[in-house]
């Protein structure tokens, strides 16, 4: 199975059209999951939003800029991007503060730093930035990193997060701090300091929980015992969970979910579209579409694996690691194991800002893979 | 660590990059299997348990009320139709400006503090798509003026509504009564499956009495609703089954002669036609609008109706229980030659006054006619209404003897007319004293019972349905007031055939000799409604009566100017026509009317009307078998 999939991986290289996607910066395996992805995507969109083919037609719009984007960023050089990172870094922390004293309010959060020309969310930007600043901070460091490196790295982590938690924006904060982590976790941390700061974390939540909203506490709470308030915050989850499960194995059937088009899953487009999926699709389309998320995230661990130095492991393998944390944080809370928090499907939920940004990074993925076959040939 | 220094840094860190990124895909893969394994609880494990409320989420089961069935007369006049009622309503989510909205509409239709309190109370409760009334029953002034103006207040709506109606009023409403909204008392008698969406109820009358006829059955349908409750499509219907229409024996024009015969008073007239007991005519006056009740009456309207003038609400005709004075005679001479206490030819001599023989007390028993009718015979008795031959003929027939006779013509029971609640009136008896009172029954109150006083008590149906009886020649019908039932789903038509017992008498002839001194009052020449009797062209059988509202005590004057209106004499009349073969028999009563023979020009209307609709020159009664 293994030397299989390994040679797989290895021989798509040959021929022509190989080299010239080389040339273009592309992974092609890479690409083509995320091809497929994003038609399952508009797929189901299609469906979620009672067929209506303008909101499909504006996502793919969205689609094909974050193309671009993705396009674009595969051609700047690993080095480049190593460069940049510290600038780009110091940039979105200033933003991060702009933002908290004079952002436009959104949806009762000051997320929004308005450019006159477009709407910023610059908390979104921060999701590569604080990896690409890990890395950066930490390829140079003695392997493995010191105490004190740990420590500045935590600080490096936890500047930002705060930043965004304050607007208040729980999803993306944690996202961030995801992605910064995973960079001292793949940077070579030492076990034994990995699951001693698992444990202060955990200690640490009571704590949290002091610091967090009154709306974020209700969201928790409301995950152990929805029914405890069904038509307020429950309802949500009540309703996603029972599109779910009435699913069942096969599926209601392409466009013939009635919890999605009745109306009764709230923010089915967007956060809530899986549970669209699985009402439709039953837990046969769910186990094809997750195995697809997998193979990308295997995918991205591989590039990561195969980068030419320790700052494309480690921005690679956070990326792709901040991927799969995308995708279970959303279907763990649509499926109602996970609190609600605005985590959207990663490429399939309806919107524009973290579309671009997954798709930066995924241009960075190819930036990384080709680099290397590049240098080495 | 011993080994670093075997390996270069760089690929020591690769080596330990690779370890981990395996880790890290080996979480992955664990983690999303957990999600895979959630799934499956929900997916597979609890299925059903989801399927059904993803169900119940979608389907909703409404109820489709039945038409009320129609009623009509016997001539097909709708006496109860179900009529659209106009209502302003308002969908709020189409509203741009609430407070502008309200505040223009009462500009043009009037809008109480109480319906602006009700509707936002409303508002605050249903979702914004769903219609919210703000006024009921506009009238079509309002609807015109509003529909002028609908532009300027998108969201507003007149919606029609059927509900009942009755377009004569006041002059059916003790026949048909009237629905209502149905009430917790209601609730515990109906099947409620069926009343599912029904608002209203038969609460009195015949709407009552028929209400399972008139109701129909309730209609279901399963919609498929959206998330905010909108019904999105009909997903299976079974369609409500209207209910039945009423044909009733009543004719709404002889109805009005009677009402309109009564004039100032109060009273009641009941016409049925001898042979089959169709009730023609059903009065009790006054009645009230039943129409009022349909909405839901205020408090001041049913005070008003309550504690009026005569109480509208009674419906005297049934639960009105009278003396029925001397209307009574001729049953009661019926009796007497009947069971032989009185030769036919056989007369008496009236002084103005009886003494019961025997008595020591020497009490006086008077006539009406304080210097006496001199010689009397049965025939004279009836015509001029002599009370001393009926105390004698009383006397001799004994309170017993009479009460068995007399209940043949259903005095003291019910008649089972098609209404509820019916008084059963009082036909005394020495046995009835004993059990109702505990004392013996004195021989002086056997010569009051003579003359329908005292005890002696009568409904005005009951006085019709044994007039009836006399008029048939002893045919004991059941009165009803309907005639056939309309089933509209099939279109079929449903009959109830007569119910009857017979009255066998010891001589046949004997009618005819009630009959012959019944027509003397009427037509005779000291017949006590000779004055009706004047230029009729058919001949009417009757007899007058009246009936003390209290008792005058011994030797004293009786003053109809210083007796107070209220404490007048009853006066009641009983008849039928033609003489020679009857098709209607008519009862008058009229509280405080003084003297039935001012009653008797009502019967004779009635009958004289119901002829020339009915009869056609040509006497083809419908002499059912």
């Amino acid at each position: 199975m293994i030397s299989t999939s390994t040679q797989f991986f290895e021989s798509d290289y040959q021929g022509r059209t190989s080299r010239f996607l080389r040339f273009l910066h592309i992974d092609p395996i890479l690409l083509a999951s995320l091809l497929l992805l994003m038609a399952a995507g508009l797929g189901i969109l299609y469906s979620a939003s009672d067929g209506s083919i303008e909101l499909v037609q504006r996502q793919v719009i969205r689609l094909s800029i974050a193309f671009a984007v993705m396009f674009i960023v595969a051609q700047i050089p690993q080095h480049t991007l190593y460069l940049w990172a510290p600038w780009f870094f110091a940039f979105g922390i200033i933003l991060l503060v702009l933002v908290l004293v004079a952002g436009d309010v959104g949806k009762g959060a000051q997320r929004w730093l308005n450019l006159y020309v477009i709407r910023f969310q610059p908390s979104e930007m921060m999701k590569l930035v604080t990896p690409m600043m890990l890395a950066w901070y930490l390829c140079e460091k003695p392997f493995p990193p010191k105490v004190s490196s740990l420590f500045i790295s935590l600080m490096l982590v936890i500047v930002p997060t705060m930043l965004i938690a304050k607007q208040p924006d729980l999803g993306t904060s944690l996202l961030v701090a995801a992605a910064g982590i995973f960079v001292v976790f793949f940077g070579g941390v030492s076990w034994r300091v990995l699951f001693g700061s698992i444990f202060t974390m955990l200690a640490l939540i009571p704590v949290l929980w002091q610091f967090m909203h009154d709306y974020q506490k209700q969201r928790v709470l409301t995950l152990f015992d929805p029914q405890s308030d069904p038509l307020g915050s429950g309802y949500h989850i009540i309703q996603s969970i029972i599109a779910i499960g009435s699913g069942g194995i096969y599926g209601k059937g392409w466009l013939n979910g009635t919890q999605s088009q009745l109306d009764f899953i709230p923010e089915r487009t967007t956060d809530f579209i899986f549970a669209v999926f699985a009402e439709e699709f039953g837990i046969m389309g769910a186990m094809v579409l997750l195995t697809l998320y997998a193979f990308i995230i295997i995918r991205g661990l591989y590039i990561a694996a195969n980068a030419q130095d320790s700052f494309g492991r480690l921005l690679a393998g956070s990326l792709s690691m901040t991927f799969f944390v995308y995708l279970f944080v959303n279907v763990g809370m649509v499926s109602g194991i996970l609190p609600v928090v605005g985590v959207p499907l990663p490429l399939v939920s309806y919107g524009g800002t973290s579309m671009v940004t997954l798709m930066a990074g995924f241009g960075m993925l190819m930036s990384i893979s080709t680099n290397r076959r590049l240098i080495s040939k | 660590m011993p080994y670093r220094s075997h390996y270069s840094d760089h690929s020591f860190q690769a080596s330990v990059f690779k370890f981990r990124a395996i880790v890290a895909a080996l979480i992955c893969l664990l983690m999303l299997a957990g999600l895979l394994f959630r799934l499956a609880w929900l997916q597979i494990v609890d299925y059903k348990h989801f399927a059904d409320l993803s169900e119940n989420n979608r389907i909703r089961l409404m109820e489709l009320p039945p038409t009320r069935g129609l009623i009509y007369d016997r001539n097909g006049v709708i006496l109860a139709e179900n009529k659209p009622t106009f209502h302003l309503e308002i969908t709020p989510e189409q509203v741009d400006d609430m407070e502008a909205t309200l505040e223009g509409l009462s500009e043009i239709v009037s809008i109480s503090d109480t319906e602006l309190e009700r509707f936002r109370e409303q508002l605050r409760v249903h979702r914004s798509f769903q219609q919210i009334s703000l006024r009921t029953r506009l009238d079509e002034q309002e609807v015109a003026r509003l529909a002028a103006n609908r532009h300027r207040f998108p969201g507003m709506d007149i919606n029609a509504r059927l509900s009942r109606y009755y377009p004569q009023g006041e002059l059916t409403s003790h026949v048909l009564g009237y629905v209502g909204r149905i009430n917790q008392k209601d609730l515990s008698v109906i099947d409620e499956g069926n009343y599912r969406g029904t608002t209203h109820i038969g609460k009195t009358g015949l709407e009552k009495y028929y209400e399972a006829e008139l109701h129909g059955k309730v209609g279901r349908q399963k919609v498929e609703v959206n998330a905010q409750g909108r019904v999105l499509r009909v997903i299976e219907k079974v369609a409500p089954e209207a209910g039945n229409d009423l044909t009733l024996n009543l004719d709404i024009e002889l109805q009005r002669i009677a009402e309109q015969g009564l004039g100032e008073f109060a009273g009641s007239v009941i016409a049925i036609e001898p042979h089959n007991g169709a009730v023609v005519v059903f009065v009790s006056k006054p009645g009230f609008d039943p129409n009022m009740f349909v909405h839901g009456i205020s408090h001041k309207d049913y005070d008003a109706l309550q504690h009026g003038m005569y109480k509208p609400l009674f419906n005297r005709a049934l639960f009105g229980q009278y003396p029925p004075g001397s209307t009574f005679k001729p049953f009661v001479a019926l009796a007497g030659i009947e069971q032989r206490r009185f030769g036919v030819k056989e007369s008496i001599f009236c002084k103005g006054h009886y003494l019961l023989p025997g008595d020591e007390t020497e009490r006086k028993y008077r006539d009406w006619k304080k210097e006496g009718h001199g010689v009397v015979d049965l025939e004279e008795s009836v015509e001029q209404s002599c009370d001393v031959y009926y105390y004698e003929l009383s006397y001799r027939m004994g309170i017993d003897s009479m009460h068995d006779f007399l209940a043949q013509f259903g005095f003291g029971k019910k008649s089972g007319i098609d209404l509820l609640g019916e008084r059963r009136g009082l036909l005394p008896s020495t046995d009835w004293k004993k059990r109702v009172h505990g004392k013996v029954w004195y021989p002086g109150e056997t010569l009051i019972a003579g003359i329908g006083q005292g005890y002696m008590l009568a409904t005005p149906v009951q006085l019709a349905v044994a007039t009836a009886a006399l008029a048939s020649r002893g045919e004991m019908i059941v009165p009803r007031l309907l005639k056939e039932v309309h089933v509209p789903k099939d279109d079929t038509i449903r009959e109830r055939e007569p119910s009857r017992t017979m009255i066998k008498l010891r001589r046949e002839k004997h009618w005819d000799v009630i009959f012959d001194s019944m027509i003397e009052v009427v037509h005779g020449p000291w017949g006590t409604a000779r004055a009706t009797g004047w230029g009729m062209k058919f001949k009417m059988a009757g007899k007058t009566g009246t009936a003390q509202v209290f008792g005058i005590a011994q030797d004293e004057e009786y003053d109809e100017e210083t007796v107070a209106k209220k404490l007048r004499d009853h006066g009641l009349f009983v008849g039928f026509g033609p003489a020679e073969d009857p098709v209607l028999a008519v009862a008058v009563v009229a509280d405080n009317g003084e003297h039935g023979s001012k009653m008797a020009p009502i019967a004779r209307d009635v009958i004289k009307r119901y002829m020339e609709k009915y009869t056609s020159g040509s006497s083809t009664v419908s002499k059912a078998k």
